[in-house]
Order: C-alpha cells, then sequence, then structure tokens
C-alpha cells in the first residue's frame, strides 16, 4: 500500500510521463495517443512503485518483467523508462525515426528497458506466459507484468493464453487489461462487443478485479490483492480513458492514432507539467 | 563432419523420433535449460521418454500451437532451451506469425519440431502434408531449416542445434527412414555432405529424397554418367560455397525435396547457381499440388518420388549443357 509520500510522488512520476508522452508525439505530429495515454498510472505505479528492477542492468535477472502486448503504446512506456533512466531523455524525439531504438511498437532488441518485442496483437500474451512458466521451474519470485488491450481480447491467442494460465497456474504473471473501450475502427461494443471482461476471465478460472485504471492508489492496491491470491492467476481490468489527458484525442471516436497540428498538444503539456510541479513542490 | 555412406539402404532399426527423445534425455541430464513441449501430440512425438525423466521441464499445452510457440519464446528469453513439437503444418504456416515475430523477429531461441513431412504424413492426408513448410520460413532472416535425412544425421546435429543460439526448424520424419549413414557419421549443420564423388551432374538432395538419389546415382553409373550426390540437410543457411563448386565441376544440377519445387531446396540453390555458375537445372519434388491421402509407397509412386524421375532428370539436365 502506497503511504501519502508514496502517492503523490507516483502521481507526480504519471504527471511527467504524460508530459513527455505528449511531447514524443507532438514533436512526431502524429502516433498512438489513445491506448498510450491510458495506461500511464499503471506504467507508474509499476515502475514508480512496485516493480523490482535496476534501469542499469535492464536485462538483471532477478528483476520484474513487464510485458506490453499491446505493443502500440510504445511512447508512453519509452517515457516512462527514460524517466527511469534506462536511456538518454533525448532519445525520445527519435521515436520513429530512421535509425532510431525507439519503433513504434515494442522492441526488446532495440530500446533497453523492454522486455518482450510485440505488436502483433496477442502474441505477448503467450511470451509472458513463458516468461512466467520459466521463473516458477526456476523457483523465482520474480513477477511478471502484462499488459493487454480490450480490443486486443479480441485475438484468439489471447484466450489460448488464458487457459493455459489458469490450467498451468501461472499465478506469478499478473494481467492488465486496458479497458479504454476503443479500438481502432472505434467503440469496442461496436466493433466485436465482448461482453461483461471480468466474467469472460472469471470463467477462465481467473481472479478478476476491475479498479479505476487512472488513479494510481487503485491500481496499487490492486496489485497487492493480485499478489496475494496464489490458488489462480489474476487478472485487473483498468476502467479507463482511451486518449486520457489529451484533449485532441479524449471524447474523440475513434483515437487510435490520429495527426496533430503544429502546437495541438502544447496546452496538455503545460498543463501536466504543472500538475507535475505541484506534486512536486508536495515532496 | 565425417561421413561414410552405406552400402545397402534398408529401413532404419530405430525411430527418428527415438532418437530425438533419448538426445533430450541426454542433453537434459546436464542442462536445465532444455525444455520440451508438444500441443496434445505427446503420443506422436515420442517424447514420453523426456516427460517421465523430466516432469517439470516437459510440457503439454493442449491444442494451442500459437500459444506453444509464444510460450516457447517466452522461456527462451529468460535463458530456456525449449524444443516444442507438433505436426508441420501447425508449427509451421499455422503458426507463421508467431514464429516470424515472436521468436525470430525477437532474436530469441526456439526450437520447432514439425514432423510428418511431405509424403510421409500418408494416411493424415493433404490437410497434414507439409509440401510448404521450409519454403515458408526459408524467407524469415535468421532462421535455420534442417530436414536431417537418418536418425545417424539426427543424432550427429542435435546437440548443435541446442548449442546454437537462435530459431530452428526440424523438419522431422518420426517413424523409420532408409537408414544413409554408418554410425560414427558426424555432420555440420551449415555445411552440405558430399556422398558419392562426380562429374557429369550433380543430385542434391534432401530427407527421404537423399537414399533414391543415391539408387538413381548408382543406375547412372551403369549408363556411363558419373553423378555426384550431395545431402544438403541444411536448407538455410545453405551451403552456398558447395553449390556453386557442384555447377562449375560438374555443370549440370539436379534437386530432389519431398517439398513443392516452388519455394523448396531447388529454389534455393538455383538463387546460388544463377549468381555463380549458371547451368541447366531439373527440380524433383512436388510439382505445385496440394497432398493427397494414401500410403507412404502410394504417395511415392504417385508423385514421383523415385530413382527413375531423379536419373531421368539427371540425364534431361545433362542434355541441356
Amino acid at each position: 500500500m502506497l503511504n501519502e509520500k508514496e502517492l503523490t510522488r507516483v502521481k507526480a512520476f504519471a504527471a511527467q510521463i504524460r508530459v513527455e508522452t505528449l511531447k514524443e508525439l507532438a514533436h512526431l505530429g502524429f502516433g498512438h495517443v489513445g491506448g498510450a495515454m491510458s495506461i500511464v498510472e499503471t506504467l507508474a505505479v509499476l515502475y514508480g512503485k512496485q516493480m523490482k528492477i535496476d534501469p542499469t542492468n535492464p536485462k538483471w535477472e532477478d528483476r520484474d518483467w513487464y510485458i506490453q502486448s499491446k505493443g502500440h503504446a510504445g511512447p508512453a512506456t519509452y517515457a516512462t523508462l527514460a524517466l527511469k533512466g534506462y536511456f538518454p531523455m533525448d532519445w525520445l524525439l527519435t521515436l520513429n525515426q530512421g535509425g532510431t531504438n525507439l519503433p513504434s511498437h515494442c522492441d526488446r532488441t532495440k530500446t533497453p528497458g523492454i522486455d518482450m518485442t510485440t505488436g502483433s496483437l496477442g502474441q505477448g500474451v503467450s511470451c509472458a506466459l513463458g516468461v512466467a512458466h520459466a521463473l516458477k521451474l526456476d523457483g523465482k519470485d520474480n513477477y511478471v507484468y502484462l499488459m493487454v488491450g480490450d480490443g486486443e481480447l479480441n485475438e484468439g491467442q489471447v484466450w489460448e493464453g488464458a487457459m493455459y494460465a489458469s490450467a498451468k497456474n501461472i499465478n506469478n504473471l499478473i494481467w492488465f487489461v486496458d479497458w479504454n473501450k476503443q479500438q481502432l475502427d472505434g467503440n469496442t461494443a461496436d466493433v466485436l462487443d465482448m461482453g461483461d471482461l471480468s466474467k469472460k476471465f472469471e470463467s477462465f478460472g481467473f481472479n478478476a478485479l476491475v479498479v479505476n485504471g487512472h488513479c494510481v492508489k487503485a491500481i496499487d492496491e490492486a496489485i497487492d490483492a493480485a499478489k496475494a491470491v496464489t490458488d489462480k492467476p489474476s487478472v485487473i481490468i483498468l476502467d479507463t480513458i482511451k486518449g486520457y489527458g489529451c484533449s485532441a484525442a479524449e471524447g474523440v471516436v475513434p483515437n487510435h492514432h490520429i495527426a496533430f497540428k503544429p502546437g495541438q498538444l502544447d496546452g496538455d503539456i503545460e498543463r501536466w507539467q504543472a500538475e507535475y510541479e505541484k506534486l512536486s513542490a508536495q515532496l | 563432419m565425417s561421413v561414410t555412406v552405406k552400402n545397402v539402404f534398408e529401413k532404419a532399426p530405430v525411430e527418428m523420433r527415438n532418437v530425438l527423445a533419448n538426445a533430450l534425455v541426454e542433453m537434459g541430464a546436464n542442462d536445465s535449460r532444455i525444455i520440451a513441449m508438444d500441443a496434445d501430440t505427446l503420443g506422436s512425438s515420442g517424447l514420453k521418454p523426456f516427460k517421465k525423466a523430466y516432469p517439470d521441464r516437459y510440457i503439454d499445452c493442449g491444442i494451442q500451437e500459437a500459444n506453444m510457440v509464444g510460450v516457447a519464446a517466452g522461456m527462451s528469453a529468460t535463458g530456456k532451451v525449449p524444443f516444442i513439437h507438433s505436426f508441420g503444418p501447425f508449427v509451421s504456416r499455422r503458426v507463421y506469425d508467431q514464429v516470424f515475430l515472436s521468436c525470430c523477429y525477437a532474436k530469441l531461441n526456439v526450437k520447432l519440431i514439425g514432423s510428418d513431412p511431405g509424403v510421409t504424413a500418408a494416411y493424415n492426408g493433404g490437410t497434414h502434408m507439409p509440401f510448404e513448410d521450409m519454403g515458408i520460413l526459408r524467407v524469415i532472416p535468421e532462421i535455420t531449416l534442417v530436414e536431417p535425412s537418418d536418425p545417424v544425421q539426427l543424432a550427429s546435429i542435435l546437440p548443435q542445434i541446442a548449442d546454437n543460439y537462435g530459431t530452428t526448424y526440424i523438419r522431422l520424419m518420426r517413424k523409420n527412414p532408409i537408414s544413409v549413414y554408418e554410425e560414427g557419421s558426424t555432420f555440420d549443420i551449415g555445411k552440405a555432405a558430399l556422398l558419392r564423388p562426380g562429374k557429369d551432374v550433380t543430385i542434391i538432395a534432401s530427407g527421404i529424397m537423399v537414399s533414391e538419389a543415391l539408387k538413381a546415382a548408382a543406375d547412372l553409373a551403369a549408363c556411363g554418367i558419373d553423378a555426384r550426390v550431395i545431402d544438403s540437410f541444411t536448407w538455410k543457411p545453405l551451403d552456398e560455397a558447395c553449390v556453386a563448386a557442384c555447377a562449375a565441376e560438374t555443370g549440370a544440377i539436379v534437386t530432389c525435396e519431398n517439398h513443392n519445387v516452388k519455394g523448396g531446396l531447388g529454389s534455393a540453390v538455383a538463387e546460388v547457381v544463377c549468381k555463380t555458375t549458371p547451368v541447366p537445372m531439373e527440380f524433383v519434388g512436388i510439382q505445385d499440388v496440394f497432398g493427397e491421402v494414401g500410403t507412404e509407397a502410394w504417395l511415392r509412386e504417385h508423385f514421383n518420388f523415385n530413382a527413375a524421375t531423379i536419373a531421368a532428370a539427371a540425364k534431361k539436365a545433362i542434355s541441356r549443357k
């Protein structure tokens, strides 16, 4: 559980991640803003509090792993990793440029701190299961955290993985579903309605939790609760807003990948920078 | 590499899957990285001895090949060396994107075992008869593709596959192939094996076609044609130096494969021949048709997988010099 100071620190970290993510996208002029902005608070809790990591040694054997199966949300993850010191901050403005180490979709061979190559939806689920299963075989206590998009749940491979997780009791893998209710073509309910996600996962043998995905306290407590359940895998369904914190994207349908006019994100960047400074002043 | 070819070609006394299981059990004794996985195919893979020896390190994933490939990729990211099995179509075309991205593009270390190649799928029929597996996988950068011809060769290359980092596809006949090599023969992945010297034509074969190629060479010798025979069990990386030398030294090439000639071993050889020493080539294999059901013997005759077809192709290639 986060104490008040930790809570403020993680909130400030989330604001910083928002600032840097928006700067990346503003510099590029377009990008996967929707799904990047919706996972920021979870990234802040993981890298700011929950995960056992060493940014100076990204391949540390005793680290916790983060596998982002929704690989297109790379910009938010890159901002997080840069802020933690995995690589220089100035790399962030190279997003998607030729020769960059920060490609549109996550690539374990290019970016320090990226634990798995993802981008073809559903595949990160199986890879995360493999990492977690191998860690269990070796008797290690590391956790693996997996981020899956709600649109990604359309993929059959996700549910193959869900069956595997339950049957093999891969309880050192904590799943997150970014339930931002949109996918590339629009609202998930309109494209391929997945129904009640909690019931779906529960029917696959999961411990399912639903939390406000923009509340760092709720996310942190959900992770602790998930860790306390050891007889089944856990999924934390993050109730989020796609494009949250980016006024050009929030409330827009669809907002999976959009272009920005020069200066269009300046107001949001200033707003989140101010939020960061306000929270930092409390520390 | 040290190769001695048998004088008489008979069915091998052991099944290829038994060689696989024994090798994995042996390697697994001193190497806890070795993992074996099936997709509800334990009854076919022959991996029961591994499961018995190391129950924690054998995983039956159930009928979910896509997940199995990804789980194996994830395991390899932690340092494990997973050998994963299903029938050829289901660890190649069914999981192409998973092999491409989670294994190869991610530069991970998964050993895929695709059993019952081509006509050896026999009674399972066209749905289960991969004539395209090597072809589709060959266009993935950095993957290694092998098709061992007999138990001696398989036993020789399996430790290399475990030790060499990178994703590898093993095109594995499960049961008893024709024995080609004397015990003690050794092979190097990436190096083609010269089985018979010759100066008039080179027959480059793989898998079940190797023994047919040797029979064809013997028949050609009776006609005064001196045919060289090469076992190109590594399709990728192809032994390009060997292919180029064969083209330059014999002036004609016949390729023989239990696979579609479009995109198969013959195509790989032709790429090298064209850019080094262009010579006439003939292609023995599946002529761009789907598989069918039947006994292996019937299928071999149906698709002209025999020494007579290879010998005729050799004569045709020579005539085009």
